[in-house]
Order: structure tokens, then sequence, then C-alpha cells
């Protein structure tokens, strides 16, 4: 039965502050549904304060193809890191 | 037992046997989704039955602990409502059931927690969010069944068709919790009868179901006396206990 559902993507924010991250998929066969099934499936322990669902079918993916155009050109460019600038200790999550 | 203990006893058995059956499903429900969703619903009640037969073996002062109350009572001893312990049939009757069952939890524990037992409205008040939940879940598979296909709709009548004759159980006053009531411990099983028609009739309503007229009703559940189904629960809920006294693990 649940391969005529569609897939969702579950996005799960672990405390205020932070973003939604991803943590999985299943399936539902509606947005509601599938929120619940999330609650249930990814947030049994604790794990979260919000939660998103996203249809798998409306993610758009950079293809692997592409990896080598897309990625490897950022390899040697340090001076996009912030590296160079004193980071103050009250800074976090940066 | 005093009226404390048993009135205890009464919430934690119903929580005990719903329980029992919810767990019936794990490894069988329609999609692993679900599979999750029916399990963590018998945990909570579980967790629930667990606090209330301790606090009712700790009032009744007998030296009874929950394990004791659980798997120690034979069948006339146990005062869970009917309706807890009907068994499973599809996932359309187990909806029904959790639907009837969960709303009226929750109009319960929603006024238990200002019970004059400081014990009854801690459990009450933790136990309400958990119910809220049961409702809901019961609520959005209800409407979806019933406003589906024929089938699906064909189905969700018939498991509430099968369900109803318990319902007036829940709702039955009698001198326990009369008594209770009076003196601000117990909450009067009559007064929840109102908002929970209000609330189950409008999801009906709202799934393109009818509310069945049953031709008979069930009762005396609280007095010790169950339907056919009871004993074959026990059976297997009790087995491992009694084949193996203080078993642990």
């Amino acid at each position: 039965m649940s391969r005529d559902w569609p897939l969702w993507e579950v996005f799960v924010r672990s405390r205020r502050g932070l973003s939604h991250i991803h943590v999985g998929s299943l399936h539902a066969p509606d947005a509601e549904m599938a929120v619940r099934n999330a609650r249930d499936v990814y947030t049994r322990r604790n794990e979260g304060v919000s939660i998103w669902v996203v249809p798998s079918a409306a993610i758009t993916a950079s293809s692997p193809d592409e990896k080598d155009s897309f990625f490897d050109p950022a390899a040697d460019k340090a001076y996009r890191h912030p590296t160079f600038y004193e980071i103050p200790d009250e800074v976090r999550h940066l | 037992m005093n009226e404390l203990a048993t009135y205890a006893l009464r919430l934690g058995d119903d929580a005990l046997i719903l329980s029992h059956r919810l767990g019936e499903w794990i490894a069988a429900a329609p999609q692993l989704e679900e599979d999750i969703a029916l399990a963590n619903i018998a945990l909570d009640l579980l967790g629930q039955a667990r606090t209330l037969l301790t606090y009712a073996g700790e009032v009744e002062g007998a030296g009874r602990d929950e394990d004791a109350l659980a798997y120690r009572r034979d069948e006339r001893e146990f005062v869970n409502c009917q309706l807890a312990e009907l068994p499973n049939g599809d996932f359309g009757v187990t909806m029904a059931r959790q639907l009837a069952f969960a709303s009226y939890q929750y109009e319960l524990y929603d006024r238990l927690r200002t019970s004059q037992d400081a014990t009854l409205a801690g459990i009450a008040g933790k136990a309400v969010k958990e119910v809220a939940y049961h409702r809901d879940h019961a609520a959005q598979w209800v409407l979806r069944l019933g406003d589906g296909t024929d089938e699906s709709h064909r189905r969700m009548q018939s498991g509430l068709e099968e369900i109803w004759p318990f319902v007036d159980e829940l709702f039955e006053p009698d001198e326990l919790t009369g008594r209770l009531a009076a003196a601000g411990i117990a909450v009067d099983p009559a007064a929840l009868r109102e908002p929970w028609d209000s609330y189950v009739g409008a999801v009906i309503a709202r799934a393109t179901l009818s509310v069945p007229q049953p031709v008979f009703r069930g009762r005396g559940g609280r007095q010790g006396i169950h339907t056919e189904a009871m004993g074959h629960l026990l059976a297997q809920m009790q087995h491992l206990h009694r084949a193996h006294p203080g078993a642990s693990w």
C-alpha cells in the first residue's frame, strides 16, 4: 500500500535558533499525514521542536555528473574561507 | 480496595488493556509509518497504566505493585471499559475504537487535571498532551477513510458500527464516581458525554459517515464483566509472568 503513497523528505529543527536539518524520508498520503508520520518516526526521542516535510518530487538535485564542474573549482580558493579574521569567542555556529 | 484505589485502577486498566490491543498491531500495520505511530500510542498508554496501577497499589496498601495488578488478577477483577478490550478488527475498526476512546480520555484527563488528588492531577496533566495526539491521529484517519474511496468509506462506517454499542458505558456514572466526583477527586463520566458528542460528531460528519444507532449496548466492565475477547487477551498478556513468576530482563 505504501508503494502508492508519495515520498516526503523530512527536516527537523532540533532547537530554536538552529536550522531545520534533513533527517530522512517517509511515505504518507498527504502533507498533513506526512507531518504526523514524521513526528512519530523521527522525533520519538525529543529530537525536535519543529518539522518540515517536502514532497521528494519537488526537490531538484545537482547531478553527480556535474560534481567536477560544480565543486572542484572551490577547492583551491582558500581566500573564501574566513580564516584571515579573528573570530570572537562569543560567536558560535559560524 | 478503597474507592480511590478502585478509581485509579479503572483508569489504569483502560490504558493497560488498550495498550495491549494496540501492541498487537506492531509488525502488522498497513505501513511502517503507521506501525510506529500505533506503537508510540501503545507506549504512551502503557506509561499511563504503569503510574496509575502503581498508585492504585499504593493507595490499596496491600503490597501489590504494578506487575501484581497487571499480571496476577483474573478477568473478573479487571475494571476496564469493554471498549478497550474489543478485538482490533481491520484498521477501520481500530481507528473507530481509537477515535471513541481517545476523545473520551481527552475530555476526562482535561478535567482530572484539577482533581483534589494531587497524584491523579499530575498524571492527567502529563497524559492529556499524549492523548490529544492520539485523538488527532484517529481523527485524521477517520476523515481520510470515511471521505476516501467507496471501499474505505464502507469499512470505516462498519468500524464505527462495530464499536458503537460499547460507547455508552464510558459515560455511565455509578455510586463510586458519584462520591469521588462530589469530593472533587474524580470526574463525573456523564459530564463528558456532551463535549465528546460534539467532537466525535463533527469528525464523523466531516468524514461523510453517520453516527450508528446500535441495537444493543455492552455494559458491566467497571464491575468486572467482560466480553468474550477479554479472556484471550489476558491469556496472552499474562502468560509469561504466570509461567515465570518474577521474570525480569
